[in-house]
């Protein structure tokens, strides 16, 4: 009954998990994301991935709002997302 | 040059707040110190939520609510209040006993990001023996369930030793139907109550062998569905651990009365001047404190740790098994392979005896 990792779908509505934060901390040079008995620094751009992971938000929405904000490719953005948010959820961080 | 022995301190990401040494189990491998600190020396909450304040602006982002069992302070709600308001992140570490389920309700409200919960064995009997207090393992049970419904994500630690190790595949499964998303199994370490227990802790190598190539398939069988977090016991070990991610780097460590430890073996080394949150902001602790200077960086290392590619990666080991094995504290940790007195490991670990356990008490 092994899971298989997640790919991830437009439809999905990632939100973090319940005891997982973003928080930006300036000792710490930017955006880390908190979680249990772990810290993981955020780049710029997984921040604002994260940022937009509301549970309200779709895949695809996220994606939209990335490519108009940063005036960057789709097919690029829909990849960078996708790899982001898959490997949250296999590290139980984000539930899609 | 390692600055960090220059004065510029690096930015710690924990502290590891002992609310208290007051617990109502025994178990034998306890990590508090010997000589207990007792309930009238204990910080009040004032003085917690300034230290959580004090530790925030140092750039702490995780606080660890512990002990003893952080239960048994009546003002524990207010002190976890307390660390979210000042922005950390709270993980309360907890043998379960103390915490009413009507507490937890009140610690969730408060905004507590996660609880961990101590099992002593996969087996109930073995589990209370352990832990020296009958009717743990059922509350443990108890509460956890009441984590899972209240959507607080849950960690089982296990501390393995010789009595339950070979019990790993059943501990992580109860990790699992209990709802835990991680699984801690952390084999006992030696100081304090476990080193004067080592005898009766001490797994065999072929125990270790087989735990480790269990785990090992479990996290293969499991992914995706526990995180299983272990590393190799210290004694069967060819490298030392980076004890607290490198003294006086990434940790600090507030007892119940207020000293502020580089870590909470750190007492055993003789010699060593703590400060306490009374008389010093935390802060001025961190960076100046003749504790947490000692052993800060790698200027303080000798050979063959000085020259060592590794040693910014495991800093030397452990400072307190440094001592506690050798007698000197800037010694090599003996785990280490490349450590001249190594050979006294392996012979510390066939030393096993199937004698009472002596309780923390």
């Amino acid at each position: 009954m092994t899971e298989i990792a997640r790919t991830v779908s437009p439809d999905d509505r990632p939100k973090l998990a319940r005891g997982v934060r973003l928080t930006h901390n300036e000792a710490h040079g930017g955006w880390v994301l908190l979680a249990p008995e772990r810290v993981f620094k955020a780049d710029a751009i997984a921040a604002e991935i994260v940022k937009r992971c509301t549970g309200e938000a779709s895949v695809a929405a996220i994606v939209d709002d990335l490519v108009k904000t940063y005036n960057a490719p789709r097919e690029r953005v829909l990849t960078d997302v996708s790899a982001l948010l898959a490997g949250l959820a296999d590290k139980k961080l984000m539930e899609l | 040059m390692d600055t960090a022995a220059n004065g510029s301190a690096p930015t710690p990401l924990g502290l590891l707040a002992e609310l208290t040494h007051r617990c109502p189990l025994g178990c034998p491998y306890c990590s508090n110190p010997l000589a207990l600190e007792g309930r009238s020396d204990e910080l009040d909450t004032a003085t917690w939520a300034r230290v959580f304040r004090e530790a925030a602006a140092l750039g702490v982002l995780q606080v660890h609510l512990s002990g003893g069992e952080p239960g048994t302070r009546r003002d524990l709600v207010e002190i976890t209040a307390a660390a979210r308001i000042a922005g950390l992140y709270t993980n309360l570490i907890t043998s379960a006993i103390g915490i009413s389920n009507e507490t937890l309700d009140r610690l969730s409200d408060a905004g507590l990001d996660h609880v961990q919960i101590s099992i002593q064995d996969s087996d109930p009997g073995s589990a209370d023996h352990i832990a020296g207090y009958r009717g743990a393992y059922a509350r443990k049970q108890a509460l956890a369930q009441e984590v899972v419904r209240l959507k607080i994500p849950l960690t089982i630690n296990a501390v393995m030793h010789r009595a339950n190790i070979d019990h790993v595949e059943d501990m992580v499964a109860l990790a699992l139907a209990l709802g835990a998303k991680r699984v801690e199994i952390a084999h006992v370490q030696y100081y304090g109550w476990a080193l004067r227990n080592r005898a009766q802790l001490m797994p065999t190598h072929e125990q270790v062998e087989r735990a480790m190539r269990t785990i090992e398939a479990l996290r293969l069988l499991r992914h995706g569905q526990i995180v299983i977090d272990a590393v190799v016991p210290d004694y069967y070990a060819r490298f030392p651990k980076a004890c607290v991610g490198g003294w006086g780097r990434r940790s600090l460590n507030v007892t119940p009365s207020g000293k502020v430890l580089p870590c909470h073996a750190a007492e055993i080394i003789p010699g060593l001047e703590f400060w306490n949150v009374r008389e010093h902001a935390l802060c001025d602790i961190w960076e100046n404190s003749p504790s947490f200077r000692a052993f800060r960086g790698t200027d303080w290392m000798q050979e063959p740790c000085r020259s060592c590619p590794r040693r910014e990666r495991d800093f030397g080991g452990c400072r307190c098994q440094a001592f506690a094995l050798t007698g000197d504290a800037r010694a090599t940790d003996p785990v280490c392979h490349l450590s001249p007195q190594h050979a006294m490991v392996g012979e510390l670990a066939l030393v096993q005896e199937d004698a009472a356990y002596a309780y923390r008490r």
